[in-house]
């Protein structure tokens, strides 16, 4: 039953088991068995369209799955949304960075960093916006603070809603298509971030186009298809020299350019 | 065709005493249903989007109802059928009130549900990722927002309702109208003083008007 593709004994923070779920007729992920160590990077990729968001978004559920096991830090998803209070916990554990950003609008950048740890952790407000500042301070903007995310650059806004995330203390982070929606001016300095998260110890899983970065930092590159794992090894042995087919057609069209 | 006609500005003004005391009751009866209907808006309108069939039907079934019949038609159902169902009358400003709160309240169901539904998925989804629970991402996230979107449609609607209650003359409030009337019956300066309850509806109106205009000004950072 369990599927083991990494070398650590130490207990996994994620664990996928055969997961699968459609839209309607649409299958979109198949079978997924994946497992993720604590302190691990691991980078999902793969075409528009071929589940990798999908499958990130099963790991603190905004995506329900009709079949299958998933364990986050030892709290048990169960199918269908059946799971309501590990989900909770889970969720607290979680960190998530979106592709559109989704900062809350109508709050302040402080206000967007310290809100979760108070409502959720219950936090007091002097802890929270303490906490929100040094990690404003971390993602390089902290004199920003006082402004509205519409007042930001993207990029700027980006790592606020990274240290948003940071700010509940999360045991894994996950990231999806991080800067897909950036200017390429942009990019590098939330990547910047993200390299730095990552040499801190932060067990990550990335879903991005940024093949650049997933051979600089990824531990593990996971290749995902039609919604089924291909391949998955670390990034110079898939980048290099990739086993299947399919995995050498998506790196020759991504990598050419 | 002879128009010797003269505006008599004297009777206009003259007219104005006797008018304003019913500026009470329509002002009582607006804002009074106004404030029940919102109310009854934010309940039915969030009822309205549940995923739970049986909690969904019975508000879509009131708003139909009550945005689907003619105000008039239910406040003379309130004032003059209900008190047949409950074997005593009701006070006119009671059924003025009560009739602008149901008419209302179903307008204000839909604004509700458009606000909290024109609210990005991934305000929600960022939420929910934080930790917070769905009761939480609502109160502090998706109303706030949806709230400042209301604004405008809920400013039309007050206004809409200030107007309606010019029909409740029928049923013998004391409102603007009324007021009218009963001062036309004795001086028969009907175009005089209706054009003065015209313009006391437009000062009132405009007030509103430019009330929410401060408003959402000041709701708009930020967004």
């Amino acid at each position: 039953m369990t599927q083991d593709n990494s070398p650590s004994s130490a207990e996994p923070i994620v664990h996928m088991a055969k997961v699968n779920k459609s839209f309607g007729d649409l299958h979109v992920l198949k079978d997924i068995d994946l497992t993720i160590q604590p302190g691990e990077v691991v980078v999902v990729i793969g075409a528009s369209g071929s589940g990798k968001s999908t499958l990130i978004r099963c790991i603190n559920g905004l995506e329900e799955f009709q079949h299958g096991h998933i364990e986050v830090d030892g709290n048990e998803l169960l199918p269908n949304g059946r799971s309501s209070r590990a989900l909770q916990r889970i969720r607290t554990e979680v960190g998530m960075v979106f592709q559109q950003f989704n900062l809350f609008p109508h709050l302040s950048v402080l206000d967007n960093v310290s809100l979760a740890p108070m409502k959720v952790r219950g936090w007091s407000r002097t802890d929270a916006v303490e906490t929100a500042e040094r990690l404003l301070e971390r993602v390089g903007i902290a004199d920003q603070a006082r402004k509205y995310p519409s007042q930001l650059s993207g990029g700027q806004q980006q790592r606020v809603a990274l240290a948003r995330a940071l700010a509940m203390e999360p045991r894994l982070m996950l990231f999806d298509e991080p800067t897909s929606a950036l200017d390429p001016e942009m990019i590098g300095e939330v990547l910047d971030a993200m390299r730095e998260l990552a040499r801190e110890g932060m067990t990550m899983v990335v879903v991005t186009h940024e093949m650049g970065f997933a051979r600089e930092v990824a531990d593990r590159v996971v290749y995902i298809h039609k919604g089924e794992i291909v391949e998955q090894a670390a990034p110079d042995v898939l980048f290099d020299s990739p086993q299947h087919e399919r995995t050498q057609n998506f790196l020759s069209r991504v990598l050419k350019h | 065709m002879d128009v010797t006609f003269q505006f008599d500005w004297e009777a206009a003004f003259a007219s104005i005493p006797f008018l304003l005391k019913g500026i009470p009751y329509t002002l009582l009866i607006s804002f009074g249903g106004l404030a029940i209907g919102f109310l009854i808006g934010i309940l039915f309108g969030l009822l309205r989007i549940s995923p739970i069939a049986w909690l969904r039907i019975p508000a879509v079934a009131y708003i139909e109802i009550f945005r689907g019949t003619p105000v008039l038609v239910q406040v003379l159902f309130i004032f003059y059928g209900l008190p047949q169902l409950l074997g005593g009358p009701i006070n006119a400003l009671v059924a003025g009130i009560a009739a602008i709160a149901v008419n209302s309240g179903a307008y204000i169901s839909e604004i509700v549900r458009g606000g909290v539904q024109s609210i990005d998925r991934g305000q929600r989804e960022a939420s929910l990722s934080l930790g917070l629970s769905r009761t939480q991402a609502f109160r502090y996230i998706i109303w706030p927002q949806a709230f400042r979107r209301m604004i405008p449609p809920l400013g039309n609607q007050g206004i809409i309702s200030i107007k309606d209650t010019s029909l409740f003359s029928v049923i013998g409030v004391g409102e603007l109208v009324r007021q009218g009337q009963v001062y036309i019956a004795t001086t028969f300066n009907a175009l005089e003083v209706y054009l003065m309850v015209a313009l006391l509806y437009l000062a009132i109106t405009l007030s509103l008007s430019f009330a929410l205009r401060l408003l959402e000004r000041k709701g708009l950072v930020g967004q």
